[in-house]
């Protein structure tokens, strides 16, 4: 039996679906997010776990015991909101020990219980400054110390890093990584943004339209999507419609318009004659002003249509003699004053079939 | 910088001659030494230290005081509660019905709402004897009814504002929805409240039409008492209370104005903060 069992849940707004009768087993101790867009009915499902929406029908089960229809305030799941949420009118340690003052804690333990969370979130100096003295990255710590003094069995965080710049996010992130697996409180997050999910889950759900399109480790979603939308919602991809040609034990061989015959990793699944896509990673595709490949066969040649310069990275499209586009990734390896390929070059471009994927759907 | 255009100069400052220069003029013949109110005669306080002898306006601005107290003390807390029911309950059906139906009283001219409530005070007399006759208790009734209007808007508007999550963080901590709005709603509607306040005791101070319809012998307020002393003609202690009376009622209006901007500033730093 898994920890937290999300059984047919749905619900509906005024006759629209929101959430679509998804089913979802989540593991103790897990990071568990879910992927999606806005709209998506990720924040309503959340909303649900918390007990601020009650699903129109299916169960919520946690660790066996059904939670559907208990409110908020006895449910042993706590929540970090978007916004944070941090009471203007109470000091950081109020707002901290606010949870267990509903729990009728004594004095003395509540101040020891919130002297060692401020300083599990590094604020140990701040507990007598009011939430307008704050920077965000510090009011995101009192909203996680808030959550985490009940030692919730299971914390929500709903975009808890959507509010902070770049440089902070990354260092937030590693933080809640390590607090996550210091406490062994399972996470459920909520988010839009796939690099927060593939680099702080053990395990990503892709919602969209209410449903769970595909569940899995980052690798998975990322390596091996099982559609279209996936593939394209998480990362970039090149997608190219075409009919199969041959399918055996080396190659699964696909006849497109854009690029000629291309061979993909082999896909028991399919059969000769069906139509569906090739997809390819950018990043899985070598670029170079000379031929590189022996063979036809993945191996197109093409022009510099459009370039990014990322400092890291270059983000490539490139226009082939047919007039397809392909987008690439490179690495800046070396340094240089001047990118090798610059607009308008000539390259050739090929990658192996082995990362070439075929999707059905 | 930007030249200013000469005409929104005169167009302002005509606008605001038309409102102030009534007052500025009684203000200035509160200060008049003449008996004769339209004659000026030199700088005096006479009028100020007669006005203090009249034991019958010194009464009547004690009852207004005490009434306007009460009034606006019950008017804030029945406001306060019909402003929380209306922006709490989001299951309950008809709220926008219900919505416009307290706006009402906003609207409604005033003559209509003094006599439907000296029509309730004599019908409810005859059937259950109470109030057994209008006076200081009917007139606070009256000034509840429509000042609890205003609260309610005023409340409403600033829930309206009031970021929802804070409250649903508080529930999902484990507080019980009535120990949140204790813990959490209140305290931060309290400015809105003392401005609701501050707006209901002026305008409890303020009313003569109400006032007249509902009260009884012996409990004539502050301005009945001054609008009954005009009609037997303009006597210079009129522009001495008159003046009074301003001074209480502006600062009244610019406390309540400075709180709610004091607050609005706050809303904004927050939200820009984060």
């Amino acid at each position: 039996m898994s920890f937290i069992q999300i059984e047919n849940i749905s619900k509906k707004f005024d006759g629209v679906t929101v959430v679509d009768n998804i089913s979802q087993d989540i593991n103790q101790g897990e990071l568990f997010a879910i992927l999606g867009g806005s709209g998506s009915g990720k924040t309503t499902l959340l909303r649900m776990l918390a007990g601020f929406e009650r699903p129109s029908s299916g169960r919520i089960l946690l660790n066996g015991k059904d939670m559907t229809d208990l409110p908020p305030y006895q449910r042993p799941v706590n929540m970090m909101f978007q916004s944070y949420a941090v009471f203007p009118h109470m000091s950081v340690a109020k707002n901290v020990g606010y949870g267990l003052v509903k729990e009728n804690i004594k004095k003395p333990e509540i101040d020891h219980r919130v002297e060692e969370i401020l300083a599990l979130v590094q604020l140990s100096s701040f507990s007598n400054r009011k939430p307008n003295q704050l920077s965000g990255g510090q009011l995101q710590r009192v909203a996680l110390a808030r959550a985490l003094i009940k030692k919730p069995k299971v914390l929500l965080l709903d975009e808890p890093l959507a509010a902070l710049d770049k440089k902070l996010r990354e260092q937030t992130q590693f933080e809640l990584m390590n607090i996550q697996h210091e406490l062994g409180i399972t996470f459920i997050l909520v988010t839009h943004d796939q690099e927060e999910a593939m680099t702080l889950a053990s395990r990503i759900a892709v919602m969209n339209e209410g449903k769970f399109i595909q569940t899995g480790t980052p690798t998975e979603i990322y390596e091996y999507p099982s559609n279209r939308f996936v593939a394209d919602f998480v990362g970039s991809i090149n997608l190219f419609e075409g009919i199969v040609a041959t399918n055996d034990s080396n190659a699964t061989q696909v006849k497109t318009d854009a690029l000629g015959l291309l061979a993909a990793s082999p896909d028991a699944r399919v059969n000769v004659g069906e139509t569906l896509w090739v997809a390819i990673r950018p990043e899985k595709i070598s670029l170079s002003k000379k031929t590189i490949s022996s063979t036809d066969i993945n191996s197109v040649k093409g022009a510099v249509w459009d370039l990014g310069y990322y400092g890291n990275h270059c983000v490539y499209r490139i226009k082939t003699d047919n007039g397809t586009y392909l987008q690439v990734t490179t690495q800046n390896q070396s340094r240089a004053t001047g990118l090798d390929i610059n607009w308008k070059d000539e390259v050739h471009l090929s990658w192996d079939p082995a990362c070439c994927m075929v999707l059905r759907e | 910088m930007k030249q200013r255009s000469y005409f929104v100069t005169t167009a302002m400052f005509f606008g605001y001659a038309f409102l102030y220069v009534p007052i500025a003029v009684l203000v200035i013949y509160s200060f008049n030494d003449s008996s004769i109110p339209t004659v000026w005669n030199g700088f005096s306080l006479r009028w100020y230290s007669a006005l203090f002898e009249n034991e019958q306006i010194i009464n009547a601005a004690l009852l207004s005081l005490k009434i306007a107290l009460i009034s606006a003390t019950l008017a804030t807390f029945l406001g306060t509660l019909a402003g929380l029911a209306l922006t709490q309950t989001n299951t309950f059906k008809g709220r926008l019905l219900f919505t416009g139906l307290i706006a009402a009283p906003l609207v409604m001219p005033e003559v209509i709402t003094g006599l439907s409530l000296l029509l309730v005070f004599i019908s409810s007399e005859q059937l259950i004897g109470w109030p057994d006759s209008r006076g200081t208790l009917t007139i606070i009734i009256a000034h509840i009814t429509f000042s609890m209007a205003f609260v309610a808007i005023i409340i409403q508007s600033r829930l309206a504002t009031l970021d929802k999550s804070l409250i649903e963080a508080a529930t999902d901590l484990g507080a019980h929805p009535f120990r949140v709005t204790l813990d959490i709603t209140l305290p931060l509607i309290a400015p809105a409240m003392l401005a609701a306040w501050l707006l209901a005791f002026t305008l409890s101070l303020d009313d003569l039409v109400i006032a007249s319809f509902v009260s009884g012998p012996g409990s004539s307020t502050l301005p009945m008492v001054i609008f009954s002393k005009v009609r037997l003609g303009v006597t210079p202690d009129v522009n001495a209370l008159a003046t009074i009376i301003i001074t209480i009622v502006g600062l009244g209006v610019v406390i309540s104005g400075w709180v709610m901007y004091r607050q609005e500033q706050r809303t904004i730093r927050r939200v820009q903060q984060p």
